[in-house]
């Protein structure tokens, strides 16, 4: 029985704190005071709109734990999801078959990963600051976007797509499906494999990391290049659900995916940091936006009352870390 | 000039590269080189250079700030809304309810940094989420045109008469614009307060023990981030002469890349007034040579980022190869 939960409070992890508390405190006070936040409609529509945003961030969770940023994230999903969008077209538009969306795909996942390598090897290279490297990405792919669109939609795509978007398997909504297996796939990575426990190291202190025989340019690049294809995923998954790619399609997500992971207990700095928590933390604000929709706010008071919760979140492990001071001074 | 060329590599550096794009834009297109263009790059310019100077005093106290442009929505928005209650006020009036509203807004980002040990980008992520999507659910969306007179008049400092019948004129927000520059310059150099910033920003521990105030230096460098953000929210209005909730949306990440590329350091401790505003004029003439040269428009963000990540390649990289062990750690506080 106790190694049970210890085992579980290891898994959960000191991260986990933040998170959880949000996460009852957002039932606590949506239960209460709004009787239909508790019913399948509001986390099914949380449900759907969840692996937009969670995609992302897994996106922009491996290059923080570096210690570095992603700022890219949006437009390499929005590039990922033009390449899809032009094969399709190239193939028939409405008529394309699933082997043009195959390779759409794949070309899609090339793409996501060039933008990746090309960042990462700079960022290992150079030493450049990956605030600075991914920024200029980002509006270089921005710039390349609008240059190849015009700033147009692009859409126009075969049924099956629309299914990836909106369709269910045994009840659960395929993108999300897609979200629960790359939240696996992250966590895996990160907990079972060398390339996961080199990316903490690096991300604790990179110039040990070197001492101590890791590889840490490729390190860098490898993280990187999942980073964009994660993007590239994201990108696939906005294309089916908007059932069109505009550059600039998930834009104001580019700094709620670094407030989820903040959220989810991840440190700015790098190092430290679990899928899992993060991924509670984006349920918690996906269930804040619908509770507030329920109430009759809209989507932009729910970026704010995120915004809050970030500090809020912030304050209290304040508090905490206060606390626990005091108590370690008194033993 | 050895020392010049040590000390201020990369103002050099961009000196250099912004002389060289000067020179083939003069040569190959028959507008650039003219006084009306050039007056016109400054105008246009002017409302990024006093984000980007107070951003600088940020980044060379160690911080980085994501909420600056969102935080001069707000104060647009709010002094739109003071001056028509209070019937429609001055410069005077205007710049100081802008001013205050700025440094409060400011000072809000210092207090948590400050108060609960948060660090700089955690912060400003967080309050650039609660600005903006409070003024968001606040004002609907809805702009505002009806601003006072003085306020959208265009006021012309100086103009003259080109060749071919076009005037060439400077307009407030250059000479604001300067103020703002100066005012910085003698901030960060010439007093006692900006040499305790380069010094808390690249090693606050030390800093700390030398006496400087940590406290003070995170309201100082954010307060003025936030006066510049007012000032700059309150010429961005005068020169759109409109208020726009969601205008400066985004503008954050393109004053960044600016000051970075004029040689500030995320994570403290350097950066100069001169290599700022160079950072944000090599920005805009590559914009206007482009827009002069007939390429479209769609392609003017491409090519700059392109620029921008081919700069920090080459400039990275060179530094690194001349002396390997400087840079050791980049990331102290960013």
């Amino acid at each position: 029985m106790t190694t049970l939960v210890a085992r579980t409070r290891r898994m959960l992890g000191p991260e986990m704190a933040g998170p959880v508390l949000a996460f009852l405190a957002v039932m606590l006070i949506f239960g209460t005071s709004s009787p239909q936040f508790l019913s399948r409609a509001t986390f099914g529509s949380v449900a759907f709109q969840l692996p937009e945003l969670g995609l992302l961030t897994l996106a922009m969770l491996l290059p923080i734990l570096t210690g570095g940023l992603n700022l890219a994230v949006t437009f390499t999903a929005n590039i990922a999801g033009l390449v899809v969008a032009w094969v399709l077209q190239a193939n028939g538009g409405v008529d394309a078959g699933p082997a043009a969306f195959a390779l759409g795909a794949l070309l899609a996942l090339a793409a996501g990963a060039a933008s990746g390598i090309v960042m990462g090897l700079v960022i290992a290279y150079t030493r450049a600051h990956p605030i600075l490297v991914s920024l200029s990405m980002m509006i270089f792919l921005r710039g390349l976007g609008e240059f190849l669109t015009r700033g147009g939609d692009v859409s126009g795509f075969p049924t099956f797509i629309r299914q990836l978007g909106h369709g269910s398997i045994l009840g659960i909504p395929a993108p999300l499906l897609v979200f629960i297996l790359c939240v696996g796939l992250w966590h895996l990575l990160l907990s079972r494999t060398k390339l996961g426990f080199n990316t903490y190291m690096i991300g604790s202190n990179i110039e040990a990391a070197h001492y101590s025989g890791v590889n840490t340019r490729k390190v860098l690049v490898l993280v990187y290049t999942l980073s964009g294809i994660m993007c590239a995923v994201a990108g696939i998954i906005m294309m089916a659900r908007f059932n069109s790619v505009r550059i600039g399609h998930g834009e104001s997500y580019l700094l709620i995916t670094v407030l989820a992971c903040f959220l989810g207990g991840v440190n700015p700095f790098g190092g430290f940091g679990r899928v899992i928590p993060v991924f509670v933390a984006l349920v918690v604000l996906q269930l804040l936006s619908s509770g507030l929709n329920l109430l009759g706010a809209n989507q932009h008071l729910a970026t704010a009352v995120w915004g809050m919760l970030l500090v809020a979140v912030m304050i209290l492990r304040w508090i905490a870390g206060q606390f626990g001071y005091l108590v370690g001074k008194r033993e | 000039m050895r020392r010049l060329f040590h000390t201020q590599a990369t103002e050099m550096a961009l000196l250099a590269v912004t002389a060289l794009i000067c020179f083939f834009l003069a040569t190959s297109t028959d507008r650039f080189f003219t006084l009306g263009n050039a007056f016109d790059l400054l105008n246009i310019s002017s409302v990024n250079i006093i984000f980007a100077v107070g951003l600088l005093v940020v980044l060379i106290a160690g911080g980085i700030d994501i909420s600056f442009a969102v935080a001069a929505s707000v104060v647009q928005y709010v002094t739109a809304l003071i001056l028509a209650q209070i019937g429609g006020g001055s410069w005077v009036s205007g710049i100081l309810i802008a001013g205050s509203i700025g440094i409060l807004l400011g000072a809000f980002n210092a207090f948590l940094i400050h108060k609960f040990r948060i660090i700089s980008i955690v912060v400003t992520i967080a309050t650039f989420n609660i600005y903006f999507g409070l003024l968001m659910f606040f004002t609907r969306g809805v702009s505002i045109y009806d601003l006072p007179d003085w306020w959208t008049e265009r006021v012309i400092l100086f103009e003259r008469e080109m060749a071919d019948g076009t005037w060439a004129e400077i307009r407030l927000p250059v000479l604001v614009m300067a103020l703002c520059v100066a005012a910085t310059w003698f901030l960060i150099r010439h007093t006692t307060i900006g040499r305790q910033l380069y010094a808390f920003g690249d090693n606050p521990d030390g800093a700390r023990r030398f006496g400087v105030n940590i406290g003070a230096m995170q309201f100082i460098a954010f307060g003025w981030l936030g006066l510049m953000a007012g000032i700059a929210g309150l010429i961005q209005a005068h020169y759109a002469q409109e208020v726009v909730p969601n205008a400066l949306y985004g503008r954050e990440l393109d004053v960044l890349a600016a000051v970075v590329l004029g040689g500030a350091r995320l994570g403290g401790g350097r950066g100069s007034v001169f290599g700022c505003v160079l950072g944000v004029l090599l920005i805009s003439i590559v914009q206007n040579g482009l827009n002069l040269m007939g390429v479209s428009p769609y392609a003017f963000q491409m090519i700059i980022g392109a620029i921008i990540l081919l700069a920090i390649t080459l400039s990275n990289s060179s530094i690194e190869k001349l002396i390997p062990f400087l840079r050791t750690d980049g990331r102290k506080q960013s």
